[in-house]
């Protein structure tokens, strides 16, 4: 059971990270990185249940206060980009180019 | 069995809800289908011995963190979907590729683990007297340091949140009597006429009709106006299509 | 060869030897770097230092010939140049004398000369600078008791004759020519530089005394080898063949210095090598046969070219390739022909350099003109020159009891007796000398004025013309006081050997009858061709031979189509293949890096999605490392 646990873990991970690849809109993209951050956790959870150990558990909060943090100032940038440029298109802030 | 069928039930909507995700043009979409996922790990989590956690899930990501995407996609505008193409040659395939042999090796990776029957986290929690009491007693023990840092840190968020969406204002706030005389000054000392006036239907998509019967391109909505502009919605009245493309050329100066 | 032995701790005039280097390059260095503020005494300076020399030098000469025969080798020791090996010392000998005698006697008079022939001259200084360096250079040649001490005189006269041909730097012929002149002598010089350091691998020592001590137990081999490559040196330096080449344009110096460095001393520095090298040579008898063939060489091609120049120096100059090619012819017959060589190299040295400065005593007269065609009849408007001129062409060409007629007639005999045919061949030689020094003579002083129209010959001041007075009284009365009773030979013979028998003196030998007739047959030639008939004032084109000879008997063209030619060649492929292949290396290197980074730039696109699809590449590329080593 485990391991279709971690299998389904892998597959949400890789759809989150392909569809930061390709979106353009930053809030969806924001979303996708939340969608692989819980990808991980249910990794954790799942690994704190086959070794019966909590410590999975407690990185798995962790990793949730961390997300919660990096998404109120993640969305603030989000809000100012748009504010100056009115556009939510991460494609449109590549300014530091070559 | 049960949770058998519980995991394949909620693999099926999960992965199904990721996809949605990934390929809804909507944003709102999108966050709907998030907020799809993140319950049904939830329900994960509490079926691995995991309450605590799947009640954080619940709280933390689908009560505060998708209210807030949802109150961002409402102040960056909800109609601001993404064009169907892509301006980076090759990514989508490119990403697709990585994505899929990414997928592929890690999965032949857990697939190939040797795995003994999970040993449960009944002994862990036996002492404490229950799984919450046991991750309180690890964090306020082992973790606390962690946690003390972990708290700093949502306090600074909460402070560069404030910080960052913060708008210095860079003139003095203008007083009643500055934007009455602005007013009195501009071409309409009067309120614009409110949509759907004199029309045959009162919607806020109908633009008001002047007292000599034609239309008042002052009336129409112009978030509206954009969207039935780029959506190819026009009204078949052709009076009513040209204020409305008017509307739009007027918003794009 | 039976040498005396050299005796250490000299004292006197000998002990202070050192003086005659010491004077002239005191010399030289006051006036180089005293600059403008010498310009006023420079040349009397110059005069003085020289003639300093040659006091120290008769002194010396003097204490000598107080000496018994066993005592006249005396070694003066300065300082330890190289220690362990190179002892700077002078060796002080009969020959030494000879040449130093020689060298500050000729030396002075030229400096004396130069006083008039470059007093119109702004850089008389540096001029008198330049003859003071060479007169030390050639002393320290002549006098040092090892070849590391002759090598550094060698490239010192090289290097004085060098800035000296190129005096007139103006003139693009006269850079020319001083390049020539120092390239060609670098050939030489490489010769003997490995010549030496050949004696120093097998004799252990480069000091005469101990080299020649031990010459004749060395390798057969080994001698010829050390034995050709110092003759290639003496080639160079006193323009035998195949070195010859650079004399003729070595003209376009002043005349003194062709007078004093290309006629009288410093192309006669081979000759002494040779001579001072004797042990070596007599080791050595392929080495010794192949002087005698290139003296003969040298005497018959020199002569040929003189019979064609229409320039006054050049023509001289080609007799001086020829007269020193006698020498080396009698270099290389042993102990017999030693003491002819240098009796015949210092009256040669006067008459010769008589002749020189006649030469630039009518170029004077005759605002610079060169070409012998444009003289003629300058007799009744320059007696003085004319008549030591004269008594010079006289020596030369071996008329009875002059200088030349001993010296050269001893060169014929020695060689007949060692080989008829080389003998018969300086014959022909002296034959052909009649003829062309005949012809000199007589289209400068005699016959039609075939004068420029501005031209206005007159007589050189005295400061010219007393030395070549004295330089033709030399002429006269040296060889017959050289050569009679064999005094020269026995005065060398402590320093070179002497022969088993002394050669008597035969005047009416078959080869020296031959000789009187073939030289009096060749001046009559001249003279019905030169003296008596017209002579064009454009040269005729003349016949094979007289293209042959005028253009040097080809030796340039033999020059530039073996060396030049290819050399310029490999430069430019040289030249091709860095261009192309070390700079397109490099510059290719360059522009790849550079044209890669170009692209590689492009990377960085500022999308943040195409750096995610890196870092997602990456990560798959990290889990398939470890699928990989986890295989393992």
């Amino acid at each position: 059971m485990t391991t279709h646990y971690l299998v389904l873990s892998v597959l949400l991970f890789t759809i989150g990270a392909v569809g930061v690849l390709i979106r353009r809109n930053a809030i969806v993209a924001f979303m996708c990185v939340e969608l692989m951050l819980n990808a991980c956790n249910l990794a954790f959870v799942t690994f704190a249940r086959q070794h019966g150990n909590l410590d999975g558990q407690i990185i798995a909060f962790f990793v949730m206060v961390v997300a919660a943090a990096e998404v109120v100032v993640g969305l603030a940038i989000i809000v100012t980009i748009f504010r100056t440029r009115r556009s939510a298109s991460i494609d449109d802030a590549n300014l530091l180019k070559y | 069995m049960g949770e058998t069928i519980t995991f394949w039930v909620l693999a099926v909507v999960s992965v199904s809800a990721a996809l949605g995700l990934v390929f809804s043009r909507k944003a709102v979409y999108s966050a709907l289908m998030l907020g799809a996922v993140m319950l049904s790990l939830a329900v994960l989590y509490a079926v691995q011995d995991a309450p605590f956690l799947a009640a954080v899930q619940i709280i933390v990501y689908t009560g505060a963190v998708m209210m807030l995407f949802l109150f961002v996609l409402m102040l960056v505008g909800v109609d601001s979907s993404d064009s169907l193409v892509e301006t980076i040659r090759g990514q989508r395939l490119w990403a697709m590729i990585a994505g899929l042999g990414f997928a592929v090796l890690v999965a032949l990776a857990v697939g190939n683990l040797v795995v003994a029957p999970p040993t449960g986290l009944a002994g862990a929690t036996q002492g404490a007297g229950g799984n919450v009491p046991a991750i309180a007693e690890l964090i306020f023990t082992r973790h606390v340091f962690a946690f003390e840092v972990a708290s700093a840190l949502l306090i600074t968020a909460a402070l560069a949140a404030m910080v960052l969406a913060h708008r210095e204002r860079s003139r003095p706030k203008p007083t009643q009597k500055v934007l009455a005389r602005a007013r009195f000054l501009s071409d309409h000392p009067s309120p614009l006429p409110g949509p759907g006036t004199y029309a045959r239907n009162n919607a806020v998509d109908m633009p008001a009709l002047l007292p000599d019967g034609s239309i008042s391109e002052l009336s129409v909505n112009r978030v509206i106006a954009r969207h039935e502009a780029e959506e190819g919605g026009l009204p078949e009245d052709p009076k009513l299509a040209e204020a409305i493309r008017q509307a739009v050329e007027e918003e794009s100066k | 060869m039976e040498t005396a032995e050299i005796i250490q701790g000299a004292g006197g005039a000998i002990g202070a030897s050192w003086l005659m280097i010491a004077l002239p390059l005191l010399g030289a260095a006051i006036l180089l770097l005293g600059g403008r503020r010498t310009n006023g005494w420079g040349h009397l300076l110059g005069v003085a230092m020289s003639l300093g020399a040659f006091v120290v030098a008769v002194l010396s000469f003097v204490q000598m010939l107080g000496l018994d025969d066993s005592r006249r080798r005396q070694a003066v020791e300065l300082f330890d140049f190289i220690p362990g090996m190179v002892k700077m010392g002078l060796l002080i000998d009969p020959l030494s004398i000879s040449f130093a005698l020689l060298i500050t006697g000729v030396g002075s008079l030229i400096h004396i000369y130069s006083i008039g022939y470059m007093s119109h001259d702004p850089d008389r200084r540096r001029f008198f600078a330049y003859l003071n360096l060479f007169v030390a250079a050639m002393l320290l040649l002549v006098l040092a008791d090892n070849y590391v001490g002759l090598y550094i005189g060698w490239e010192g006269v090289g290097l004085a004759s060098y800035l000296l041909i190129g005096f007139w730097q103006h003139k693009p012929s006269a850079a020319t020519a001083a390049k020539k002149a120092f390239i060609v002598n670098r050939v030489g010089d490489f010769g003997l530089a490995i010549g030496i350091f050949t004696i120093w691998t097998t004799f252990g020592s480069v000091a005469y005394g101990p080299v020649f001590e031990v010459a004749g137990e060395a390798d057969q081999g080994v001698l010829t080898a050390i034995g050709l490559l110092l003759l290639l040196g003496a080639c160079g330096k006193s323009a035998q063949l195949p070195l010859q080449s650079w004399l003729l344009d070595a003209m376009e110096g002043p005349t003194p210095v062709s007078a004093l460095i290309h006629a009288a001393t410093m192309v006669t520095a081979g000759v002494y090598l040779v001579v001072r090298s004797g042990a070596i040579f007599e080791a050595a008898s392929t080495a010794q046969f192949v002087v005698t063939i290139v003296g003969v060489a040298t005497l018959l091609a020199g002569a040929i070219i003189g019979c064609a120049k229409d320039d006054i120096k050049k023509a001289l100059a080609g007799s001086t390739m020829s007269q020193i090619g006698y020498m080396m012819l009698a270099a290389g017959l042993g102990p017999v022909g030693y003491a002819f060589a240098i009796a015949h190299l210092i009256t040669h040295g006067f008459f010769k350099a008589n002749m020189f400065l006649g030469a630039g005593s009518v170029m004077h007269a005759m605002n610079d003109e060169v070409d012998m065609r444009k003289y003629g009849g300058l007799f009744s408007v320059m007696k003085v020159t004319a008549i030591t001129f004269g008594i010079g062409y006289l020596a030369i060409i071996g008329f009875p009891l002059l200088s030349g007629y001993f010296t050269k007639d001893g060169i014929i005999e020695s060689a007949m007796h060692v080989n008829p045919v080389l003998g018969w061949l300086a014959v022909a030689g002296a034959g052909i000398t009649g003829f062309y020094m005949s012809r000199v003579m007589f289209m400068t002083f005699f016959g039609k004025r075939r004068w420029a129209p501005d031209a206005h010959p007159h007589e050189s001041p005295a400061v010219m013309t007393i030395p070549l007075v004295i330089l033709s009284i030399g002429s006269v009365f040296l060889g017959a006081y050289l050569i009679l009773g064999n005094r020269l030979m026995l005065f060398l013979a402590p320093a070179v050997g002497r022969p088993a028998d002394l050669p008597g003196f035969h005047p009416f030998s078959a080869p020296g009858l031959t000789t009187l007739a073939l030289v009096a047959v060749g001046a009559a030639i001249a003279w019905a061709k030169y003296g008596r008939a017209e002579v064009p004032q454009v040269a005729p084109r003349g016949s094979f031979l007289t293209t042959f000879a005028r253009r040097d008997l080809y030796g340039d063209a033999l020059n530039e189509s073996l060396f030049m030619r290819p050399g310029q060649w490999l430069t430019r492929i040289a030249v091709f293949f860095d261009n192309r292949a070390v700079d397109g290396l490099v510059n290719g290197l360059a522009a790849g890096i550079g044209g890669t980074s170009g692209r590689m730039r492009r990377l960085q696109n500022g999308f943040v999605r195409s750096y995610a699809l890196s870092i997602l590449f990456g990560a798959a590329m990290v889990v398939g490392a470890l699928l990989y080593v986890g295989t393992l």
